[in-house]
């Protein structure tokens, strides 16, 4: 073997005790997987299911008990509480219940020469669950109405029979859970990598590497090997569990998953390193990393909210967030199949990001150290 | 009284040195103002869940009357950005599988000839399943456009809704604007954040360099060591806190509808119970790489709970009662309810009191550990 091998491989050796040796490591790359795609899967749900409300029925009349009824039966709504609407909107104010429908006084007697409001206030404080419950309470009260009416409703002359390819049930847990792959993944490339060679330039183990014969470019391969098997087992973790235990489909193939997981790892890692050299500080690293990584990665990426919704100056921004480039590809490889028409532009994009931080990193390093 | 007079005096000397700790680095010094206030801004523009500016595929077989109609109406909805004509169903798989358009539209061949006709048609969408979401609420628009479409076709007014109707108000936010939403919840996710994580390094730091064992060898006691930690994550987050507001009020013109002292006392609360949070982590910490590991691990689950990004209502029973653990979530109902809800002190206080269990049961806790390590 020759000597810049023999020494690569010391390097890598050395460098992949020192991840095992620290049981966090582990934990980061096994267990944090787990735990969040079980809350993606569980928590984040944007699929609103039933409601909490309050009944203000002011009318005795048989009308008004009947719509009351039908609200008390629909599957969208739970009645907790009913009043006075004063009383109701001080349980809107505490978040207690999310929607006030008030019955007013004279509603049967409206309701028998065929018309008949109802008020519906919402707690506006939560959009979407706001427009949900206005939009269910008509329906509800429509429902009714038809139900009651003698001639039934005439149909619409046009109607919209819609289609979610990919994904027919629209379950909002198959779009997220491949989005929790990327937050891992940005978790162990950036997050783990600019701590652990912060800490290295912090206890000057950094000038003693540099002081032996290997080359920056051969320390920078011993750091990152380590870290990017460790992200890979930690993505295939995720996937396995996410597979298995939410039945989230996989249509792409293992290949297409690896060489896009590989070179968003690539983009990552070298984004760790970038802070890692230009802070040198376990903990200014610490806090730009969860301020330039990771909440990027969550809120601007594209994976909870849609980019094209964004300002236009935040679209321009998103486009240096490196997970923006991830999530389309990880999305379709899971629901849609191999595109490598969609696949490789994306792919470009983040080899060129993690060339830009690699440069920025080796530049950096070799003008303080000389 | 001297002892008392001793007390304050130490207690003052641990807090002159944790702040210097804290704000002696100048990039640190930045880092703890800056980029808090530039997430709040670039988050809050950020974060919506309505879907605007997307770009809509149309593959129009029918060509007559109604696809005229439907295209009219469609280049009026202000969700569409732009239109785009396909012209067989592989353009439109093309489109879709590319990600090109969100949602297509197919009018059908003889669309204008049954509506002419006066028998029930239909027209068809298909939209991307990988953005569910977003496709979702696209969907939903799309199906208003069209239905409007038809009672137009046929010279109907816009409502033909059975008899009667709902006269809908949304409280607190009558135009349902996201923007309103985000802010107040946002204050909780900076704040959570930078405070879970500057009292998570304070104790791994001084570990790892050392310095710990002299403290622990100086004439000090465990309580004035803890408030001396305590401090500089609570003047950070306090600081924080009061730009938040100042931005919130004067930059986007969204009013603290509730009392000030709500505010402060919440903020206050909300703070000592991340920094309880923060500490417990950074006393079973042995590096600063473990303390940032056990942060994040904390700080993700936390946020997450919290109701901001999905609304814990949606959310099965257990995790509905672990998230009655979450600071975050309590901080969240605390800053809708006084941002938008002018919330009465007695609410603020109800949803309170949560933080200070919390509170009351980290502080211990690291205090605990703390005090295990220490002999």
């Amino acid at each position: 073997m020759s000597l810049p091998a023999r020494r690569l491989r010391a390097m890598l050796v050395k460098e992949t005790w020192q991840i095992l040796r620290d049981p966090s490591t582990i934990l980061i790359a096994f267990v944090l997987p787990v735990i969040l795609i079980l809350i993606f899967g569980y928590a984040l749900n944007l699929d609103t299911g039933r409601t909490r409300i309050g009944i203000s029925q002011q009318d005795g009349g048989e009308a008004a008990v009947s719509l009351a009824g039908a609200f008390r039966q629909s599957p969208w709504f739970d009645v907790v509480a009913t009043g006075d609407v004063p009383h109701l909107k001080d349980q809107l104010v505490a978040g207690t219940i999310r929607g006030i429908v008030a019955i007013p006084q004279d509603f049967s007697r409206q309701a028998t020469r065929g018309g008949g409001a109802i008020e519906v206030i919402t707690d506006g404080s939560q959009p979407n669950n706001a427009a949900f419950v206005a939009s269910y309470a008509e329906g509800v009260r429509q429902n009714w109405a038809a139900a009651r009416s003698a001639r039934p409703a005439a149909a619409p002359p046009l109607d919209l029979t819609l289609r979610y390819w990919f994904n027919p049930g629209s379950i909002s847990r198959y779009f997220l859970v491949p989005g929790a792959i990327a937050i891992v993944m940005t978790m162990i490339g950036s997050l783990l990598t600019a701590l652990v060679l912060a800490r290295e330039w912090e206890r000057g183990t950094m000038e003693a590497i540099m002081a032996t014969p290997l080359g920056m470019g051969e320390l920078l391969v011993s750091k990152v090997v380590p870290y990017y098997v460790l992200g890979l087992g930690a993505m295939v973790t995720c996937t396995v569990v996410s597979l298995v235990l939410f039945g989230v489909p996989f249509r792409g193939t293992v290949l297409a998953l690896l060489a896009i997981s590989s070179c968003y790892l690539f983009c990552a890692l070298g984004q760790g390193l970038m802070i890692s050299a230009l802070s040198r500080s376990q903990y200014v690293a610490s806090q730009i990393a969860l301020l330039a990584a990771f909440l990027p990665s969550l809120l601007l990426s594209g994976f909870i909210y849609e980019i094209s919704s964004a300002p236009v100056w935040v679209q321009w921004v998103t486009r240096i967030v490196p997970a923006r480039y991830l999530i389309p590809s990880l999305q379709t490889v899971f629901l849609a199949g191999d595109d490598w028409g969609l696949f490789l532009p994306d792919m470009g994009m983040m080899l060129l990001f993690g060339a830009v931080f690699f440069g920025i990193t080796l530049a950096k390093t070799k003008r303080r150290v000389a | 009284m001297n002892r008392w007079l001793a007390f304050l005096v130490r207690c003052r000397a641990m807090i002159v040195k944790e702040m210097w700790a804290v704000l002696r680095d100048p990039r640190a010094r930045i880092i703890l103002v800056g980029p808090p206030i530039m997430q709040l801004v670039l988050f809050a523009s950020a974060a919506t869940l309505e879907v605007k500016n997307v770009d809509i595929g149309l593959l129009d077989l029918d060509n007559g009357p109604a696809s005229r109609e439907v295209v009219q109406q469609l280049a009026g909805s202000p969700n569409i950005r732009a239109l785009v004509r396909l012209s067989s169903y592989a353009d439109l798989a093309h489109a879709i599988d590319r990600r090109e358009v969100l949602c297509a539209i197919v009018l059908p061949e003889g669309l204008s000839r049954d509506v002419a006709a006066r028998k029930p048609a239909s027209a068809g969408a298909v939209c991307d399943g990988r953005r569910s979401n977003s496709a979702q609420i696209m969907g939903g628009y799309l199906a208003q456009i069209v239905g409007r479409a038809g009672l137009a076709l046929r010279g109907l007014p816009a409502d033909t809704a059975p008899s009667g109707q709902s006269v809908v108000r949304h409280m607190f936010n009558p135009n349902l604007d996201f923007l309103v939403f985000v802010l107040p919840a946002l204050v909780a996710t900076v704040a959570s954040i930078s405070s879970l994580s500057v009292a998570g390094q304070s104790v791994a730091r001084e570990r790892e360099l050392g310095s710990f064992d002299q403290l622990m060898v100086a004439p000090l006691r465990l309580s004035e060591i803890l408030i001396g930690k305590m401090t500089p994550p609570l003047v950070v987050g306090l600081v924080n806190a009061t730009l938040y507001l100042l931005i919130i009020t004067l930059a986007f013109g969204e009013p603290l509808r509730g009392t000030l002292l709500g505010y402060y006392i919440a903020t206050f609360f909300f703070l000592t119970a991340n920094i309880g949070l923060g500490m417990t982590v950074s006393a079973l910490a042995q590096t600063q790489q473990q303390a940032f590991l056990g942060i994040f691990l904390v700080a993700v689950p936390v946020n997450l709970l919290s109701g901001f990004a999905a609304p814990v209502d949606n959310m099965p029973l257990a995790l509905r009662i672990i998230a009655q653990a979450d600071p975050q979530k309590h901080m969240v109902v605390l800053m809708e309810g006084l941002f938008l809800k002018a919330m009465p002190m007695s609410t603020v206080l109800a949803n309170t009191w949560p933080l200070m269990a919390i509170s009351a049961v980290t502080l211990t806790v690291s205090t605990l550990l703390f005090r295990s390590r220490m002999e």
